[in-house]
């Protein structure tokens, strides 16, 4: 192995990994390419030009959305179902759908970042309304909460983990777990399901989604100052297992380490899917494409809408509404409205917006994300269990030695267990403090092989079955909840409308969600309606 | 002695076949038990340490150096030959797979370790002791570089761990016959032949290995079932194996016994014309899923009336087993060869998901037990949700549903979920003695009557109008548990749960 592999492993994998797979250096390389998201935005943006549009090149909406994110597609589906029609939504890409994109197979559609969405709560009625439109739901339980139809609530096994040469069922490790292994886990849950039914004087909810409706009590929002990993140690909770339980929680909703994580939102990550103590968490509703079915939805409903390659450059507040310069292919065109739903993500803001560093109602710096890389593997057949009695493929399946999350199987929640299929592959650039700098300076092959190094530890005949890797390189993947962010106030300011600009992007939750995106763009679009009949 | 000098080649192949066997028990073992470090660490501790007991030993032997040494070299050669595939044998079939596998490598390394310090021995008179501790160990070094090259760059990739084995074991008799040339001169005649004949013996069982590499697996299976094996393939989903015995032919998939020639008849009749009896009137439309074997379609083919039979098996293997076994074939009537049978090969369950057909009158449900997830979901509501597109108000449905004296849980969480998807459901058993008692559930979409009597005009060796009736009644020991069962959904597969935990206590 050259220096440069063992370097590019270590850096990914860590040491013994690398070590280990000298020996296995790929014999062959499947097809592939990088995927996606353009760079060219960044360049520009950077260069800080002005933009001259052509005077004949200028139109008028009422509203602009910048994003076709799930944000933005949520605030076009409710302005359409006010009956506001004189909108359009501006997407960079060549496909609207942002972190919650996916692709349509041969077989089945596969996700390239966002797959799953919990059952919502029953006070969630805006999204009970877009699930029963999409007919996902089956109605409602004696409780009133909603009940998800049996063939998108994840098929078991949901999860299983890798350890020592075996799979498990489940994430939490319990093979070989200790007495006090036990006993902290238990405590673990304890404190978890004080937190589940805690309600504040107004009665609200100390951890539920969307975080807009969370407690503000200091009692919670003291839990914002410190990491997580330090309030698994004021509690005692040391047991190693049920630290990478915690971790592998953070690094997966977060992309952050549980040493990066606010406490306040890793306990949000376990509390605000329980509806109370003694329940199992929400159920997920999962379709092969993942997410990508709720763009699909939406595009049905305001597809005609989006137009894509439509770079913004440029936002201009005027003195009645908002001017929006928009590059394609060298050509600017502007589009005068009355308000903007600035769907896009919020850091991004002093670049486009003019005037915005002067006198910058927040700091959209504050606003950061971290970088992930996204591998979808074709395969040919299913890796062969190493003996009879292993635990079976499930849908989401990780390894524990790995600062990968693993992988998610496309064709699971179809039913379809035999033959080819098509694997998604999550690694949140976590370990690095330079993750996206890191990650940009690896190329096709490089990630490639990370990737497949990784999988072969549980699957020596990954190299064989893979025919094709496709690699998204998300620089901008989530936003991070590290500590003193989420309840600093800074959000509270984001969402207020800065001149006639509505933020709306899942940023704003302080969490990369797609309720929070939903509510975000549906909160937007109502601020707009409701000037509207005021 | 003859050429001492081609003697050192001898030390180099010895020390390359000893590496490679050791590789190889490292490989094997962390193919099958993973965690590759602590394979290869305790694979090259157990084995360097064998080889000191065995350098030990061979103070022990004061006569007939050489003729041990040859001796010993065949050893190496049979056991370090047939290791890979002995310990891929073991580790299927044996649950103390670390003690053959430790035993193995100490073995092989003792033996390799009697044999350097005989063949200095066995030279010590042509040559100085300076001049032969210098070769034999450089000769030896040397040899484990050339294996640790080989091993990962040619032999893994081109000829796979079994072939790997054999050909090292060959390789490694070939030279202890050449010696027995080589040292001529230090070994009485007639042992010398004897050597030799035990050489040539040892080859040719290596050598059998190597042709038959692929059959091992079948090798094994022959001891595993007490009938003769008669026809055995891996399919992409299972493996089949049929095997011949006095009372008649046997099917087993993965090594569960799905039939016996004998008294399926019994289990295809239940299976089938209960079916037949709910259905008012004439059943023209047939849908099977399952029953790949093509008894279920020959008891369906028995009534004139029906026109259709689609059959839905997830494996085309199964149906063709059939052809390539005549007394199959005979034994379903050659089902698939009339006109009116239809065979898809697909998981039924995207079947459902994805085809759309008229509806069929009679649907006859033909699955393994639900003994894994892939299995479990065939059983879901879901699943029978999906059927319904497929029925029509009066359609008939039979399902076999595992023995509800073995696996009542299980039996009972079928008919529960069958329920919770809206059908009325009447169970039934019957007792086939190649299985014991055996569970069925007969199901329609709107209320019925059980039918009393199987159909007229059919040719029936089991169900009679005397004991019809009796089949849908349960002795306490088999009827409905008194407390709340599961529905077995996509989403908690409570069924496989409840027949893995039912099962497993017959399991040895
Ligand atoms: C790897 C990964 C896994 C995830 N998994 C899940 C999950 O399982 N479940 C879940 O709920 N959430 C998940 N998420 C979170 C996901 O981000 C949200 O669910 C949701 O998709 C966010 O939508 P959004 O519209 O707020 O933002 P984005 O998806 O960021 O959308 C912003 C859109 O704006 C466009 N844009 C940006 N700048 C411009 C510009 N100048 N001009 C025009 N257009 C522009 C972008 O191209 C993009 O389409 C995951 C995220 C990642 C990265």
């Amino acid at each position: 192995m050259n220096l440069s592999r063992r370097e590019l492993l270590t850096t990914f994998l860590g040491a013994p990994l690398a070590l280990a797979a000298c020996r296995e250096s790929p014999r062959r390389f499947p097809d592939g390419d990088i995927v996606g998201q353009s760079a060219e935005l960044g360049h520009i943006l950077r260069e800080n030009r002005t933009f001259q549009v052509p005077a004949d090149n200028w139109e008028t909406k009422r509203v602009a959305i910048i994003g076709g994110g799930i944000a933005g597609l949520s605030a076009a589906w409710q302005l359409r179902r006010d009956g506001v029609d004189d909108f359009v939504v501006l997407e960079l890409e060549k496909e609207a759908g942002g972190t919650s994109s996916s692709t349509q197979g041969p077989i089945v559609g596969y996700p390239w970042a966002a797959h799953y969405l919990p059952v919502p709560f029953k006070e969630n009625v805006d999204l009970i309304s877009l699930l029963n439109e999409m007919s996902l739901l089956d109605g409602v339980d004696v409780n009133g909460e909603p009940v998800g139809k049996e063939q998108f609530l994840c098929r078991e096994p949901e999860e299983r983990v890798f350890f020592k040469g075996r799979w498990y069922e489940g994430l939490y490790l319990h093979a070989g777990e200790s007495d006090e292994d036990k006993r902290q886990y238990a405590e673990f849950q304890r404190l978890v399901d004080i937190w589940v039914n805690w309600r504040d004087a107004a009665g609200k909810r100390a951890f539920v989604v969307p975080v807009e409706q969370c407690s503000t009590d200091v009692e919670f929002t003291q839990l914002d100052k410190i990491t997580f990993a330090d309030w698994l140690s004021q509690n005692g909770l040391t047991s190693e297992r049920l630290h990478w339980y915690c971790d592998y929680a953070c690094r997966d909703d977060y992309g952050l380490k549980v040493d990066q994580t606010s406490a306040w939102a890793g306990l949000f990550y376990f509390c605000s899917r329980v509806r109370k103590s003694g329940v199992e968490s929400q159920p997920f509703l999962t379709v092969p494409e993942g997410n990508g079915q709720f763009v699909n939805h939406f595009l049905t409903k305001v597809g005609d809408k989006v137009r894509r390659s439509q770079m913004v450059v440029s936002v201009v507040p005027t003195e009645n509404g908002v001017e929006v310069i928009t590059l394609r292919n060298g050509e600017l065109r502007g589009i005068r409205c009355k308000d903007l739903i600035y769907a896009a993500p919020i850091f991004t803001a002093p670049y486009i917006i003019r005037g915005f560093q002067n006198d910058a109602p927040f700091n959209a710096a504050a606003f950061q994300h971290n970088a992930w890389f996204v591998a979808n593997l074709q395969l040919k057949d299913r890796p062969k269990p190493r003996f009879a009695k292993d635990f079976p493929l499930a849908w989401d399946n990780v390894i524990y030695e790995s600062p990968s999350l693993g992988y998610v199987t496309a064709t699971h929640q179809k039913g379809i267990d035999y033959g080819p299929t098509v694997l998604t592959y999550y690694y949140p650039m976590c370990h690095d403090p330079v993750g996206r700098t890191t990650l940009f300076n690896y190329d096709w092959k490089q990630l490639t092989d990370v990737c497949l190094s990784d999988l072969s530890r549980a699957h020596t005949d990954i190299y064989e079955l893979t025919t094709r890797i496709d690699i998204m390189r998300w620089g901008h993947a989530m936003i991070s909840p590290r500590p003193n962010f989420i309840h600093s106030g800074i959000r509270e300011r984001a969402i207020k409308p800065y001149r006639n600009i509505h933020f709306a992007h899942t940023d704003l939750g302080g969490i990369a969600l797609f309720e929070e995106a939903f509510y975000h763009g549906l909160r937007a679009a109502d601020v707009i309606l409701v000037g509207d009949r005021g | 002695m003859r050429r001492p000098s081609l003697l050192f080649l001898n030390v180099i192949i010895i020390a390359t076949c000893g590496l490679i066997y050791e590789l190889l028990a490292a490989t094997v073992s962390s193919y099958v038990l993973g965690d590759s470090v602590t394979q290869f660490s305790l694979i090259i501790g157990v084995y360097l340490s064998a080889m000191g007991v065995g350098s030990y030993l061979s103070r022990f032997i004061d006569k007939d150096i050489a003729e041990r040494f040859i001796e010993i070299e065949l050893a190496v050669a049979i056991i370090g030959g047939l290791s890979a595939p002995l310990l891929f044998l073991s580790f299927a079939y044996l649950s103390y797979f670390g003690i053959v596998l430790y035993t193995l490598v100490f073995i092989v390394g003792t033996l390799v370790g009697l044999e350097i310090p005989l063949l200095m021995r066995i030279l010590k008179d042509k040559l100085d002791f300076k001049e032969l501790v210098s070769r034999v160990l450089a000769l030896d070094y040397a040899g484990a570089l050339v294996a640790s090259l080989l091993f990962p760059i040619f032999l893994v990739p081109r000829l796979g761990l079994n072939r790997t084995s054999l050909v090292f074991g060959i390789l490694n008799a070939g030279v202890g016959i050449w010696a027995t040339w080589l040292l001529e001169p230090m070994i009485p005649t007639r042992k010398l032949t004897l050597l030799r004949v035990k050489g040539f013996i040892v080859v040719v069982i290596l050598a059998i290995g190597l042709i038959k590499a692929d059959s091992l697996t079948t090798l094994a299976e022959d001891g595993l079932f007490v009938d003769n094996v008669i026809y055995a393939k891996s399919s992409e989903y299972q493996r089949i194996v049929v095997t011949k015995g006095k009372v008649g032919y046997s099917l087993f998939l993965n090594g569960n016994l799905q039939f016996n020639s004998f008294d399926e008849y019994r289990y295809h009749e239940a299976l089938v014309h209960p079916g037949f009896a709910a259905f008012n009137g004439d059943a023209k439309r047939v849908l099977i899923l399952g029953g790949g074997d093509g008894l279920a379609a020959r008891e369906v083919l028995k009534y004139k009336t029906v026109e259709q039979v689609q059959l839905v098996d997830l494996d085309p293997a199964m149906t063709q087993v059939a052809y390539s076994v005549p007394a199959l074939g005979e034994l379903n009537k050659h089902a698939f060869e009339d006109p009116r049978v239809q065979v898809t090969n697909t998981d039924a369950f995207v079947w459902l998901d994805n085809v759309s057909t008229e509806p069929f009158d009679v649907v006859i449900i033909d699955f393994p037990d639900p003994n894994n997830f892939a299995l479990g979901k065939l059983y879901t509501t879901r699943f029978y949700n999906l059927l319904k597109q497929k029925l029509k108000p009066d359609s008939a449905v039979v399902i076999q549903t595992t023995s509800p004296l073995i696996a009542r849980q299980s039996f009972w969480c079928v008919m529960k979920t069958l329920e919770a998807s809206g059908y009325t459901v009447k169970p039934f058993q019957t007792s086939v003695p190649s299985f014991g008692i055996w569970g069925y559930a007969l199901a329609k979409l709107q209320p019925f009557d059980t039918p009393t009597k199987p159909p007229e005009n059919v040719e029936l060796r089991f169900l009679n109008n005397e004991t019809f009736a009796s089949l849908f009644e349960f002795p306490s020991d088999t009827s409905k548990p008194d407390f709340d069962l599961e529905i077995n959904r996509l989403d908690n597969q409570a069924l496989v749960r409840y027949y893995e935990t039912e099962w497993r206590r017959f399991e040895q």
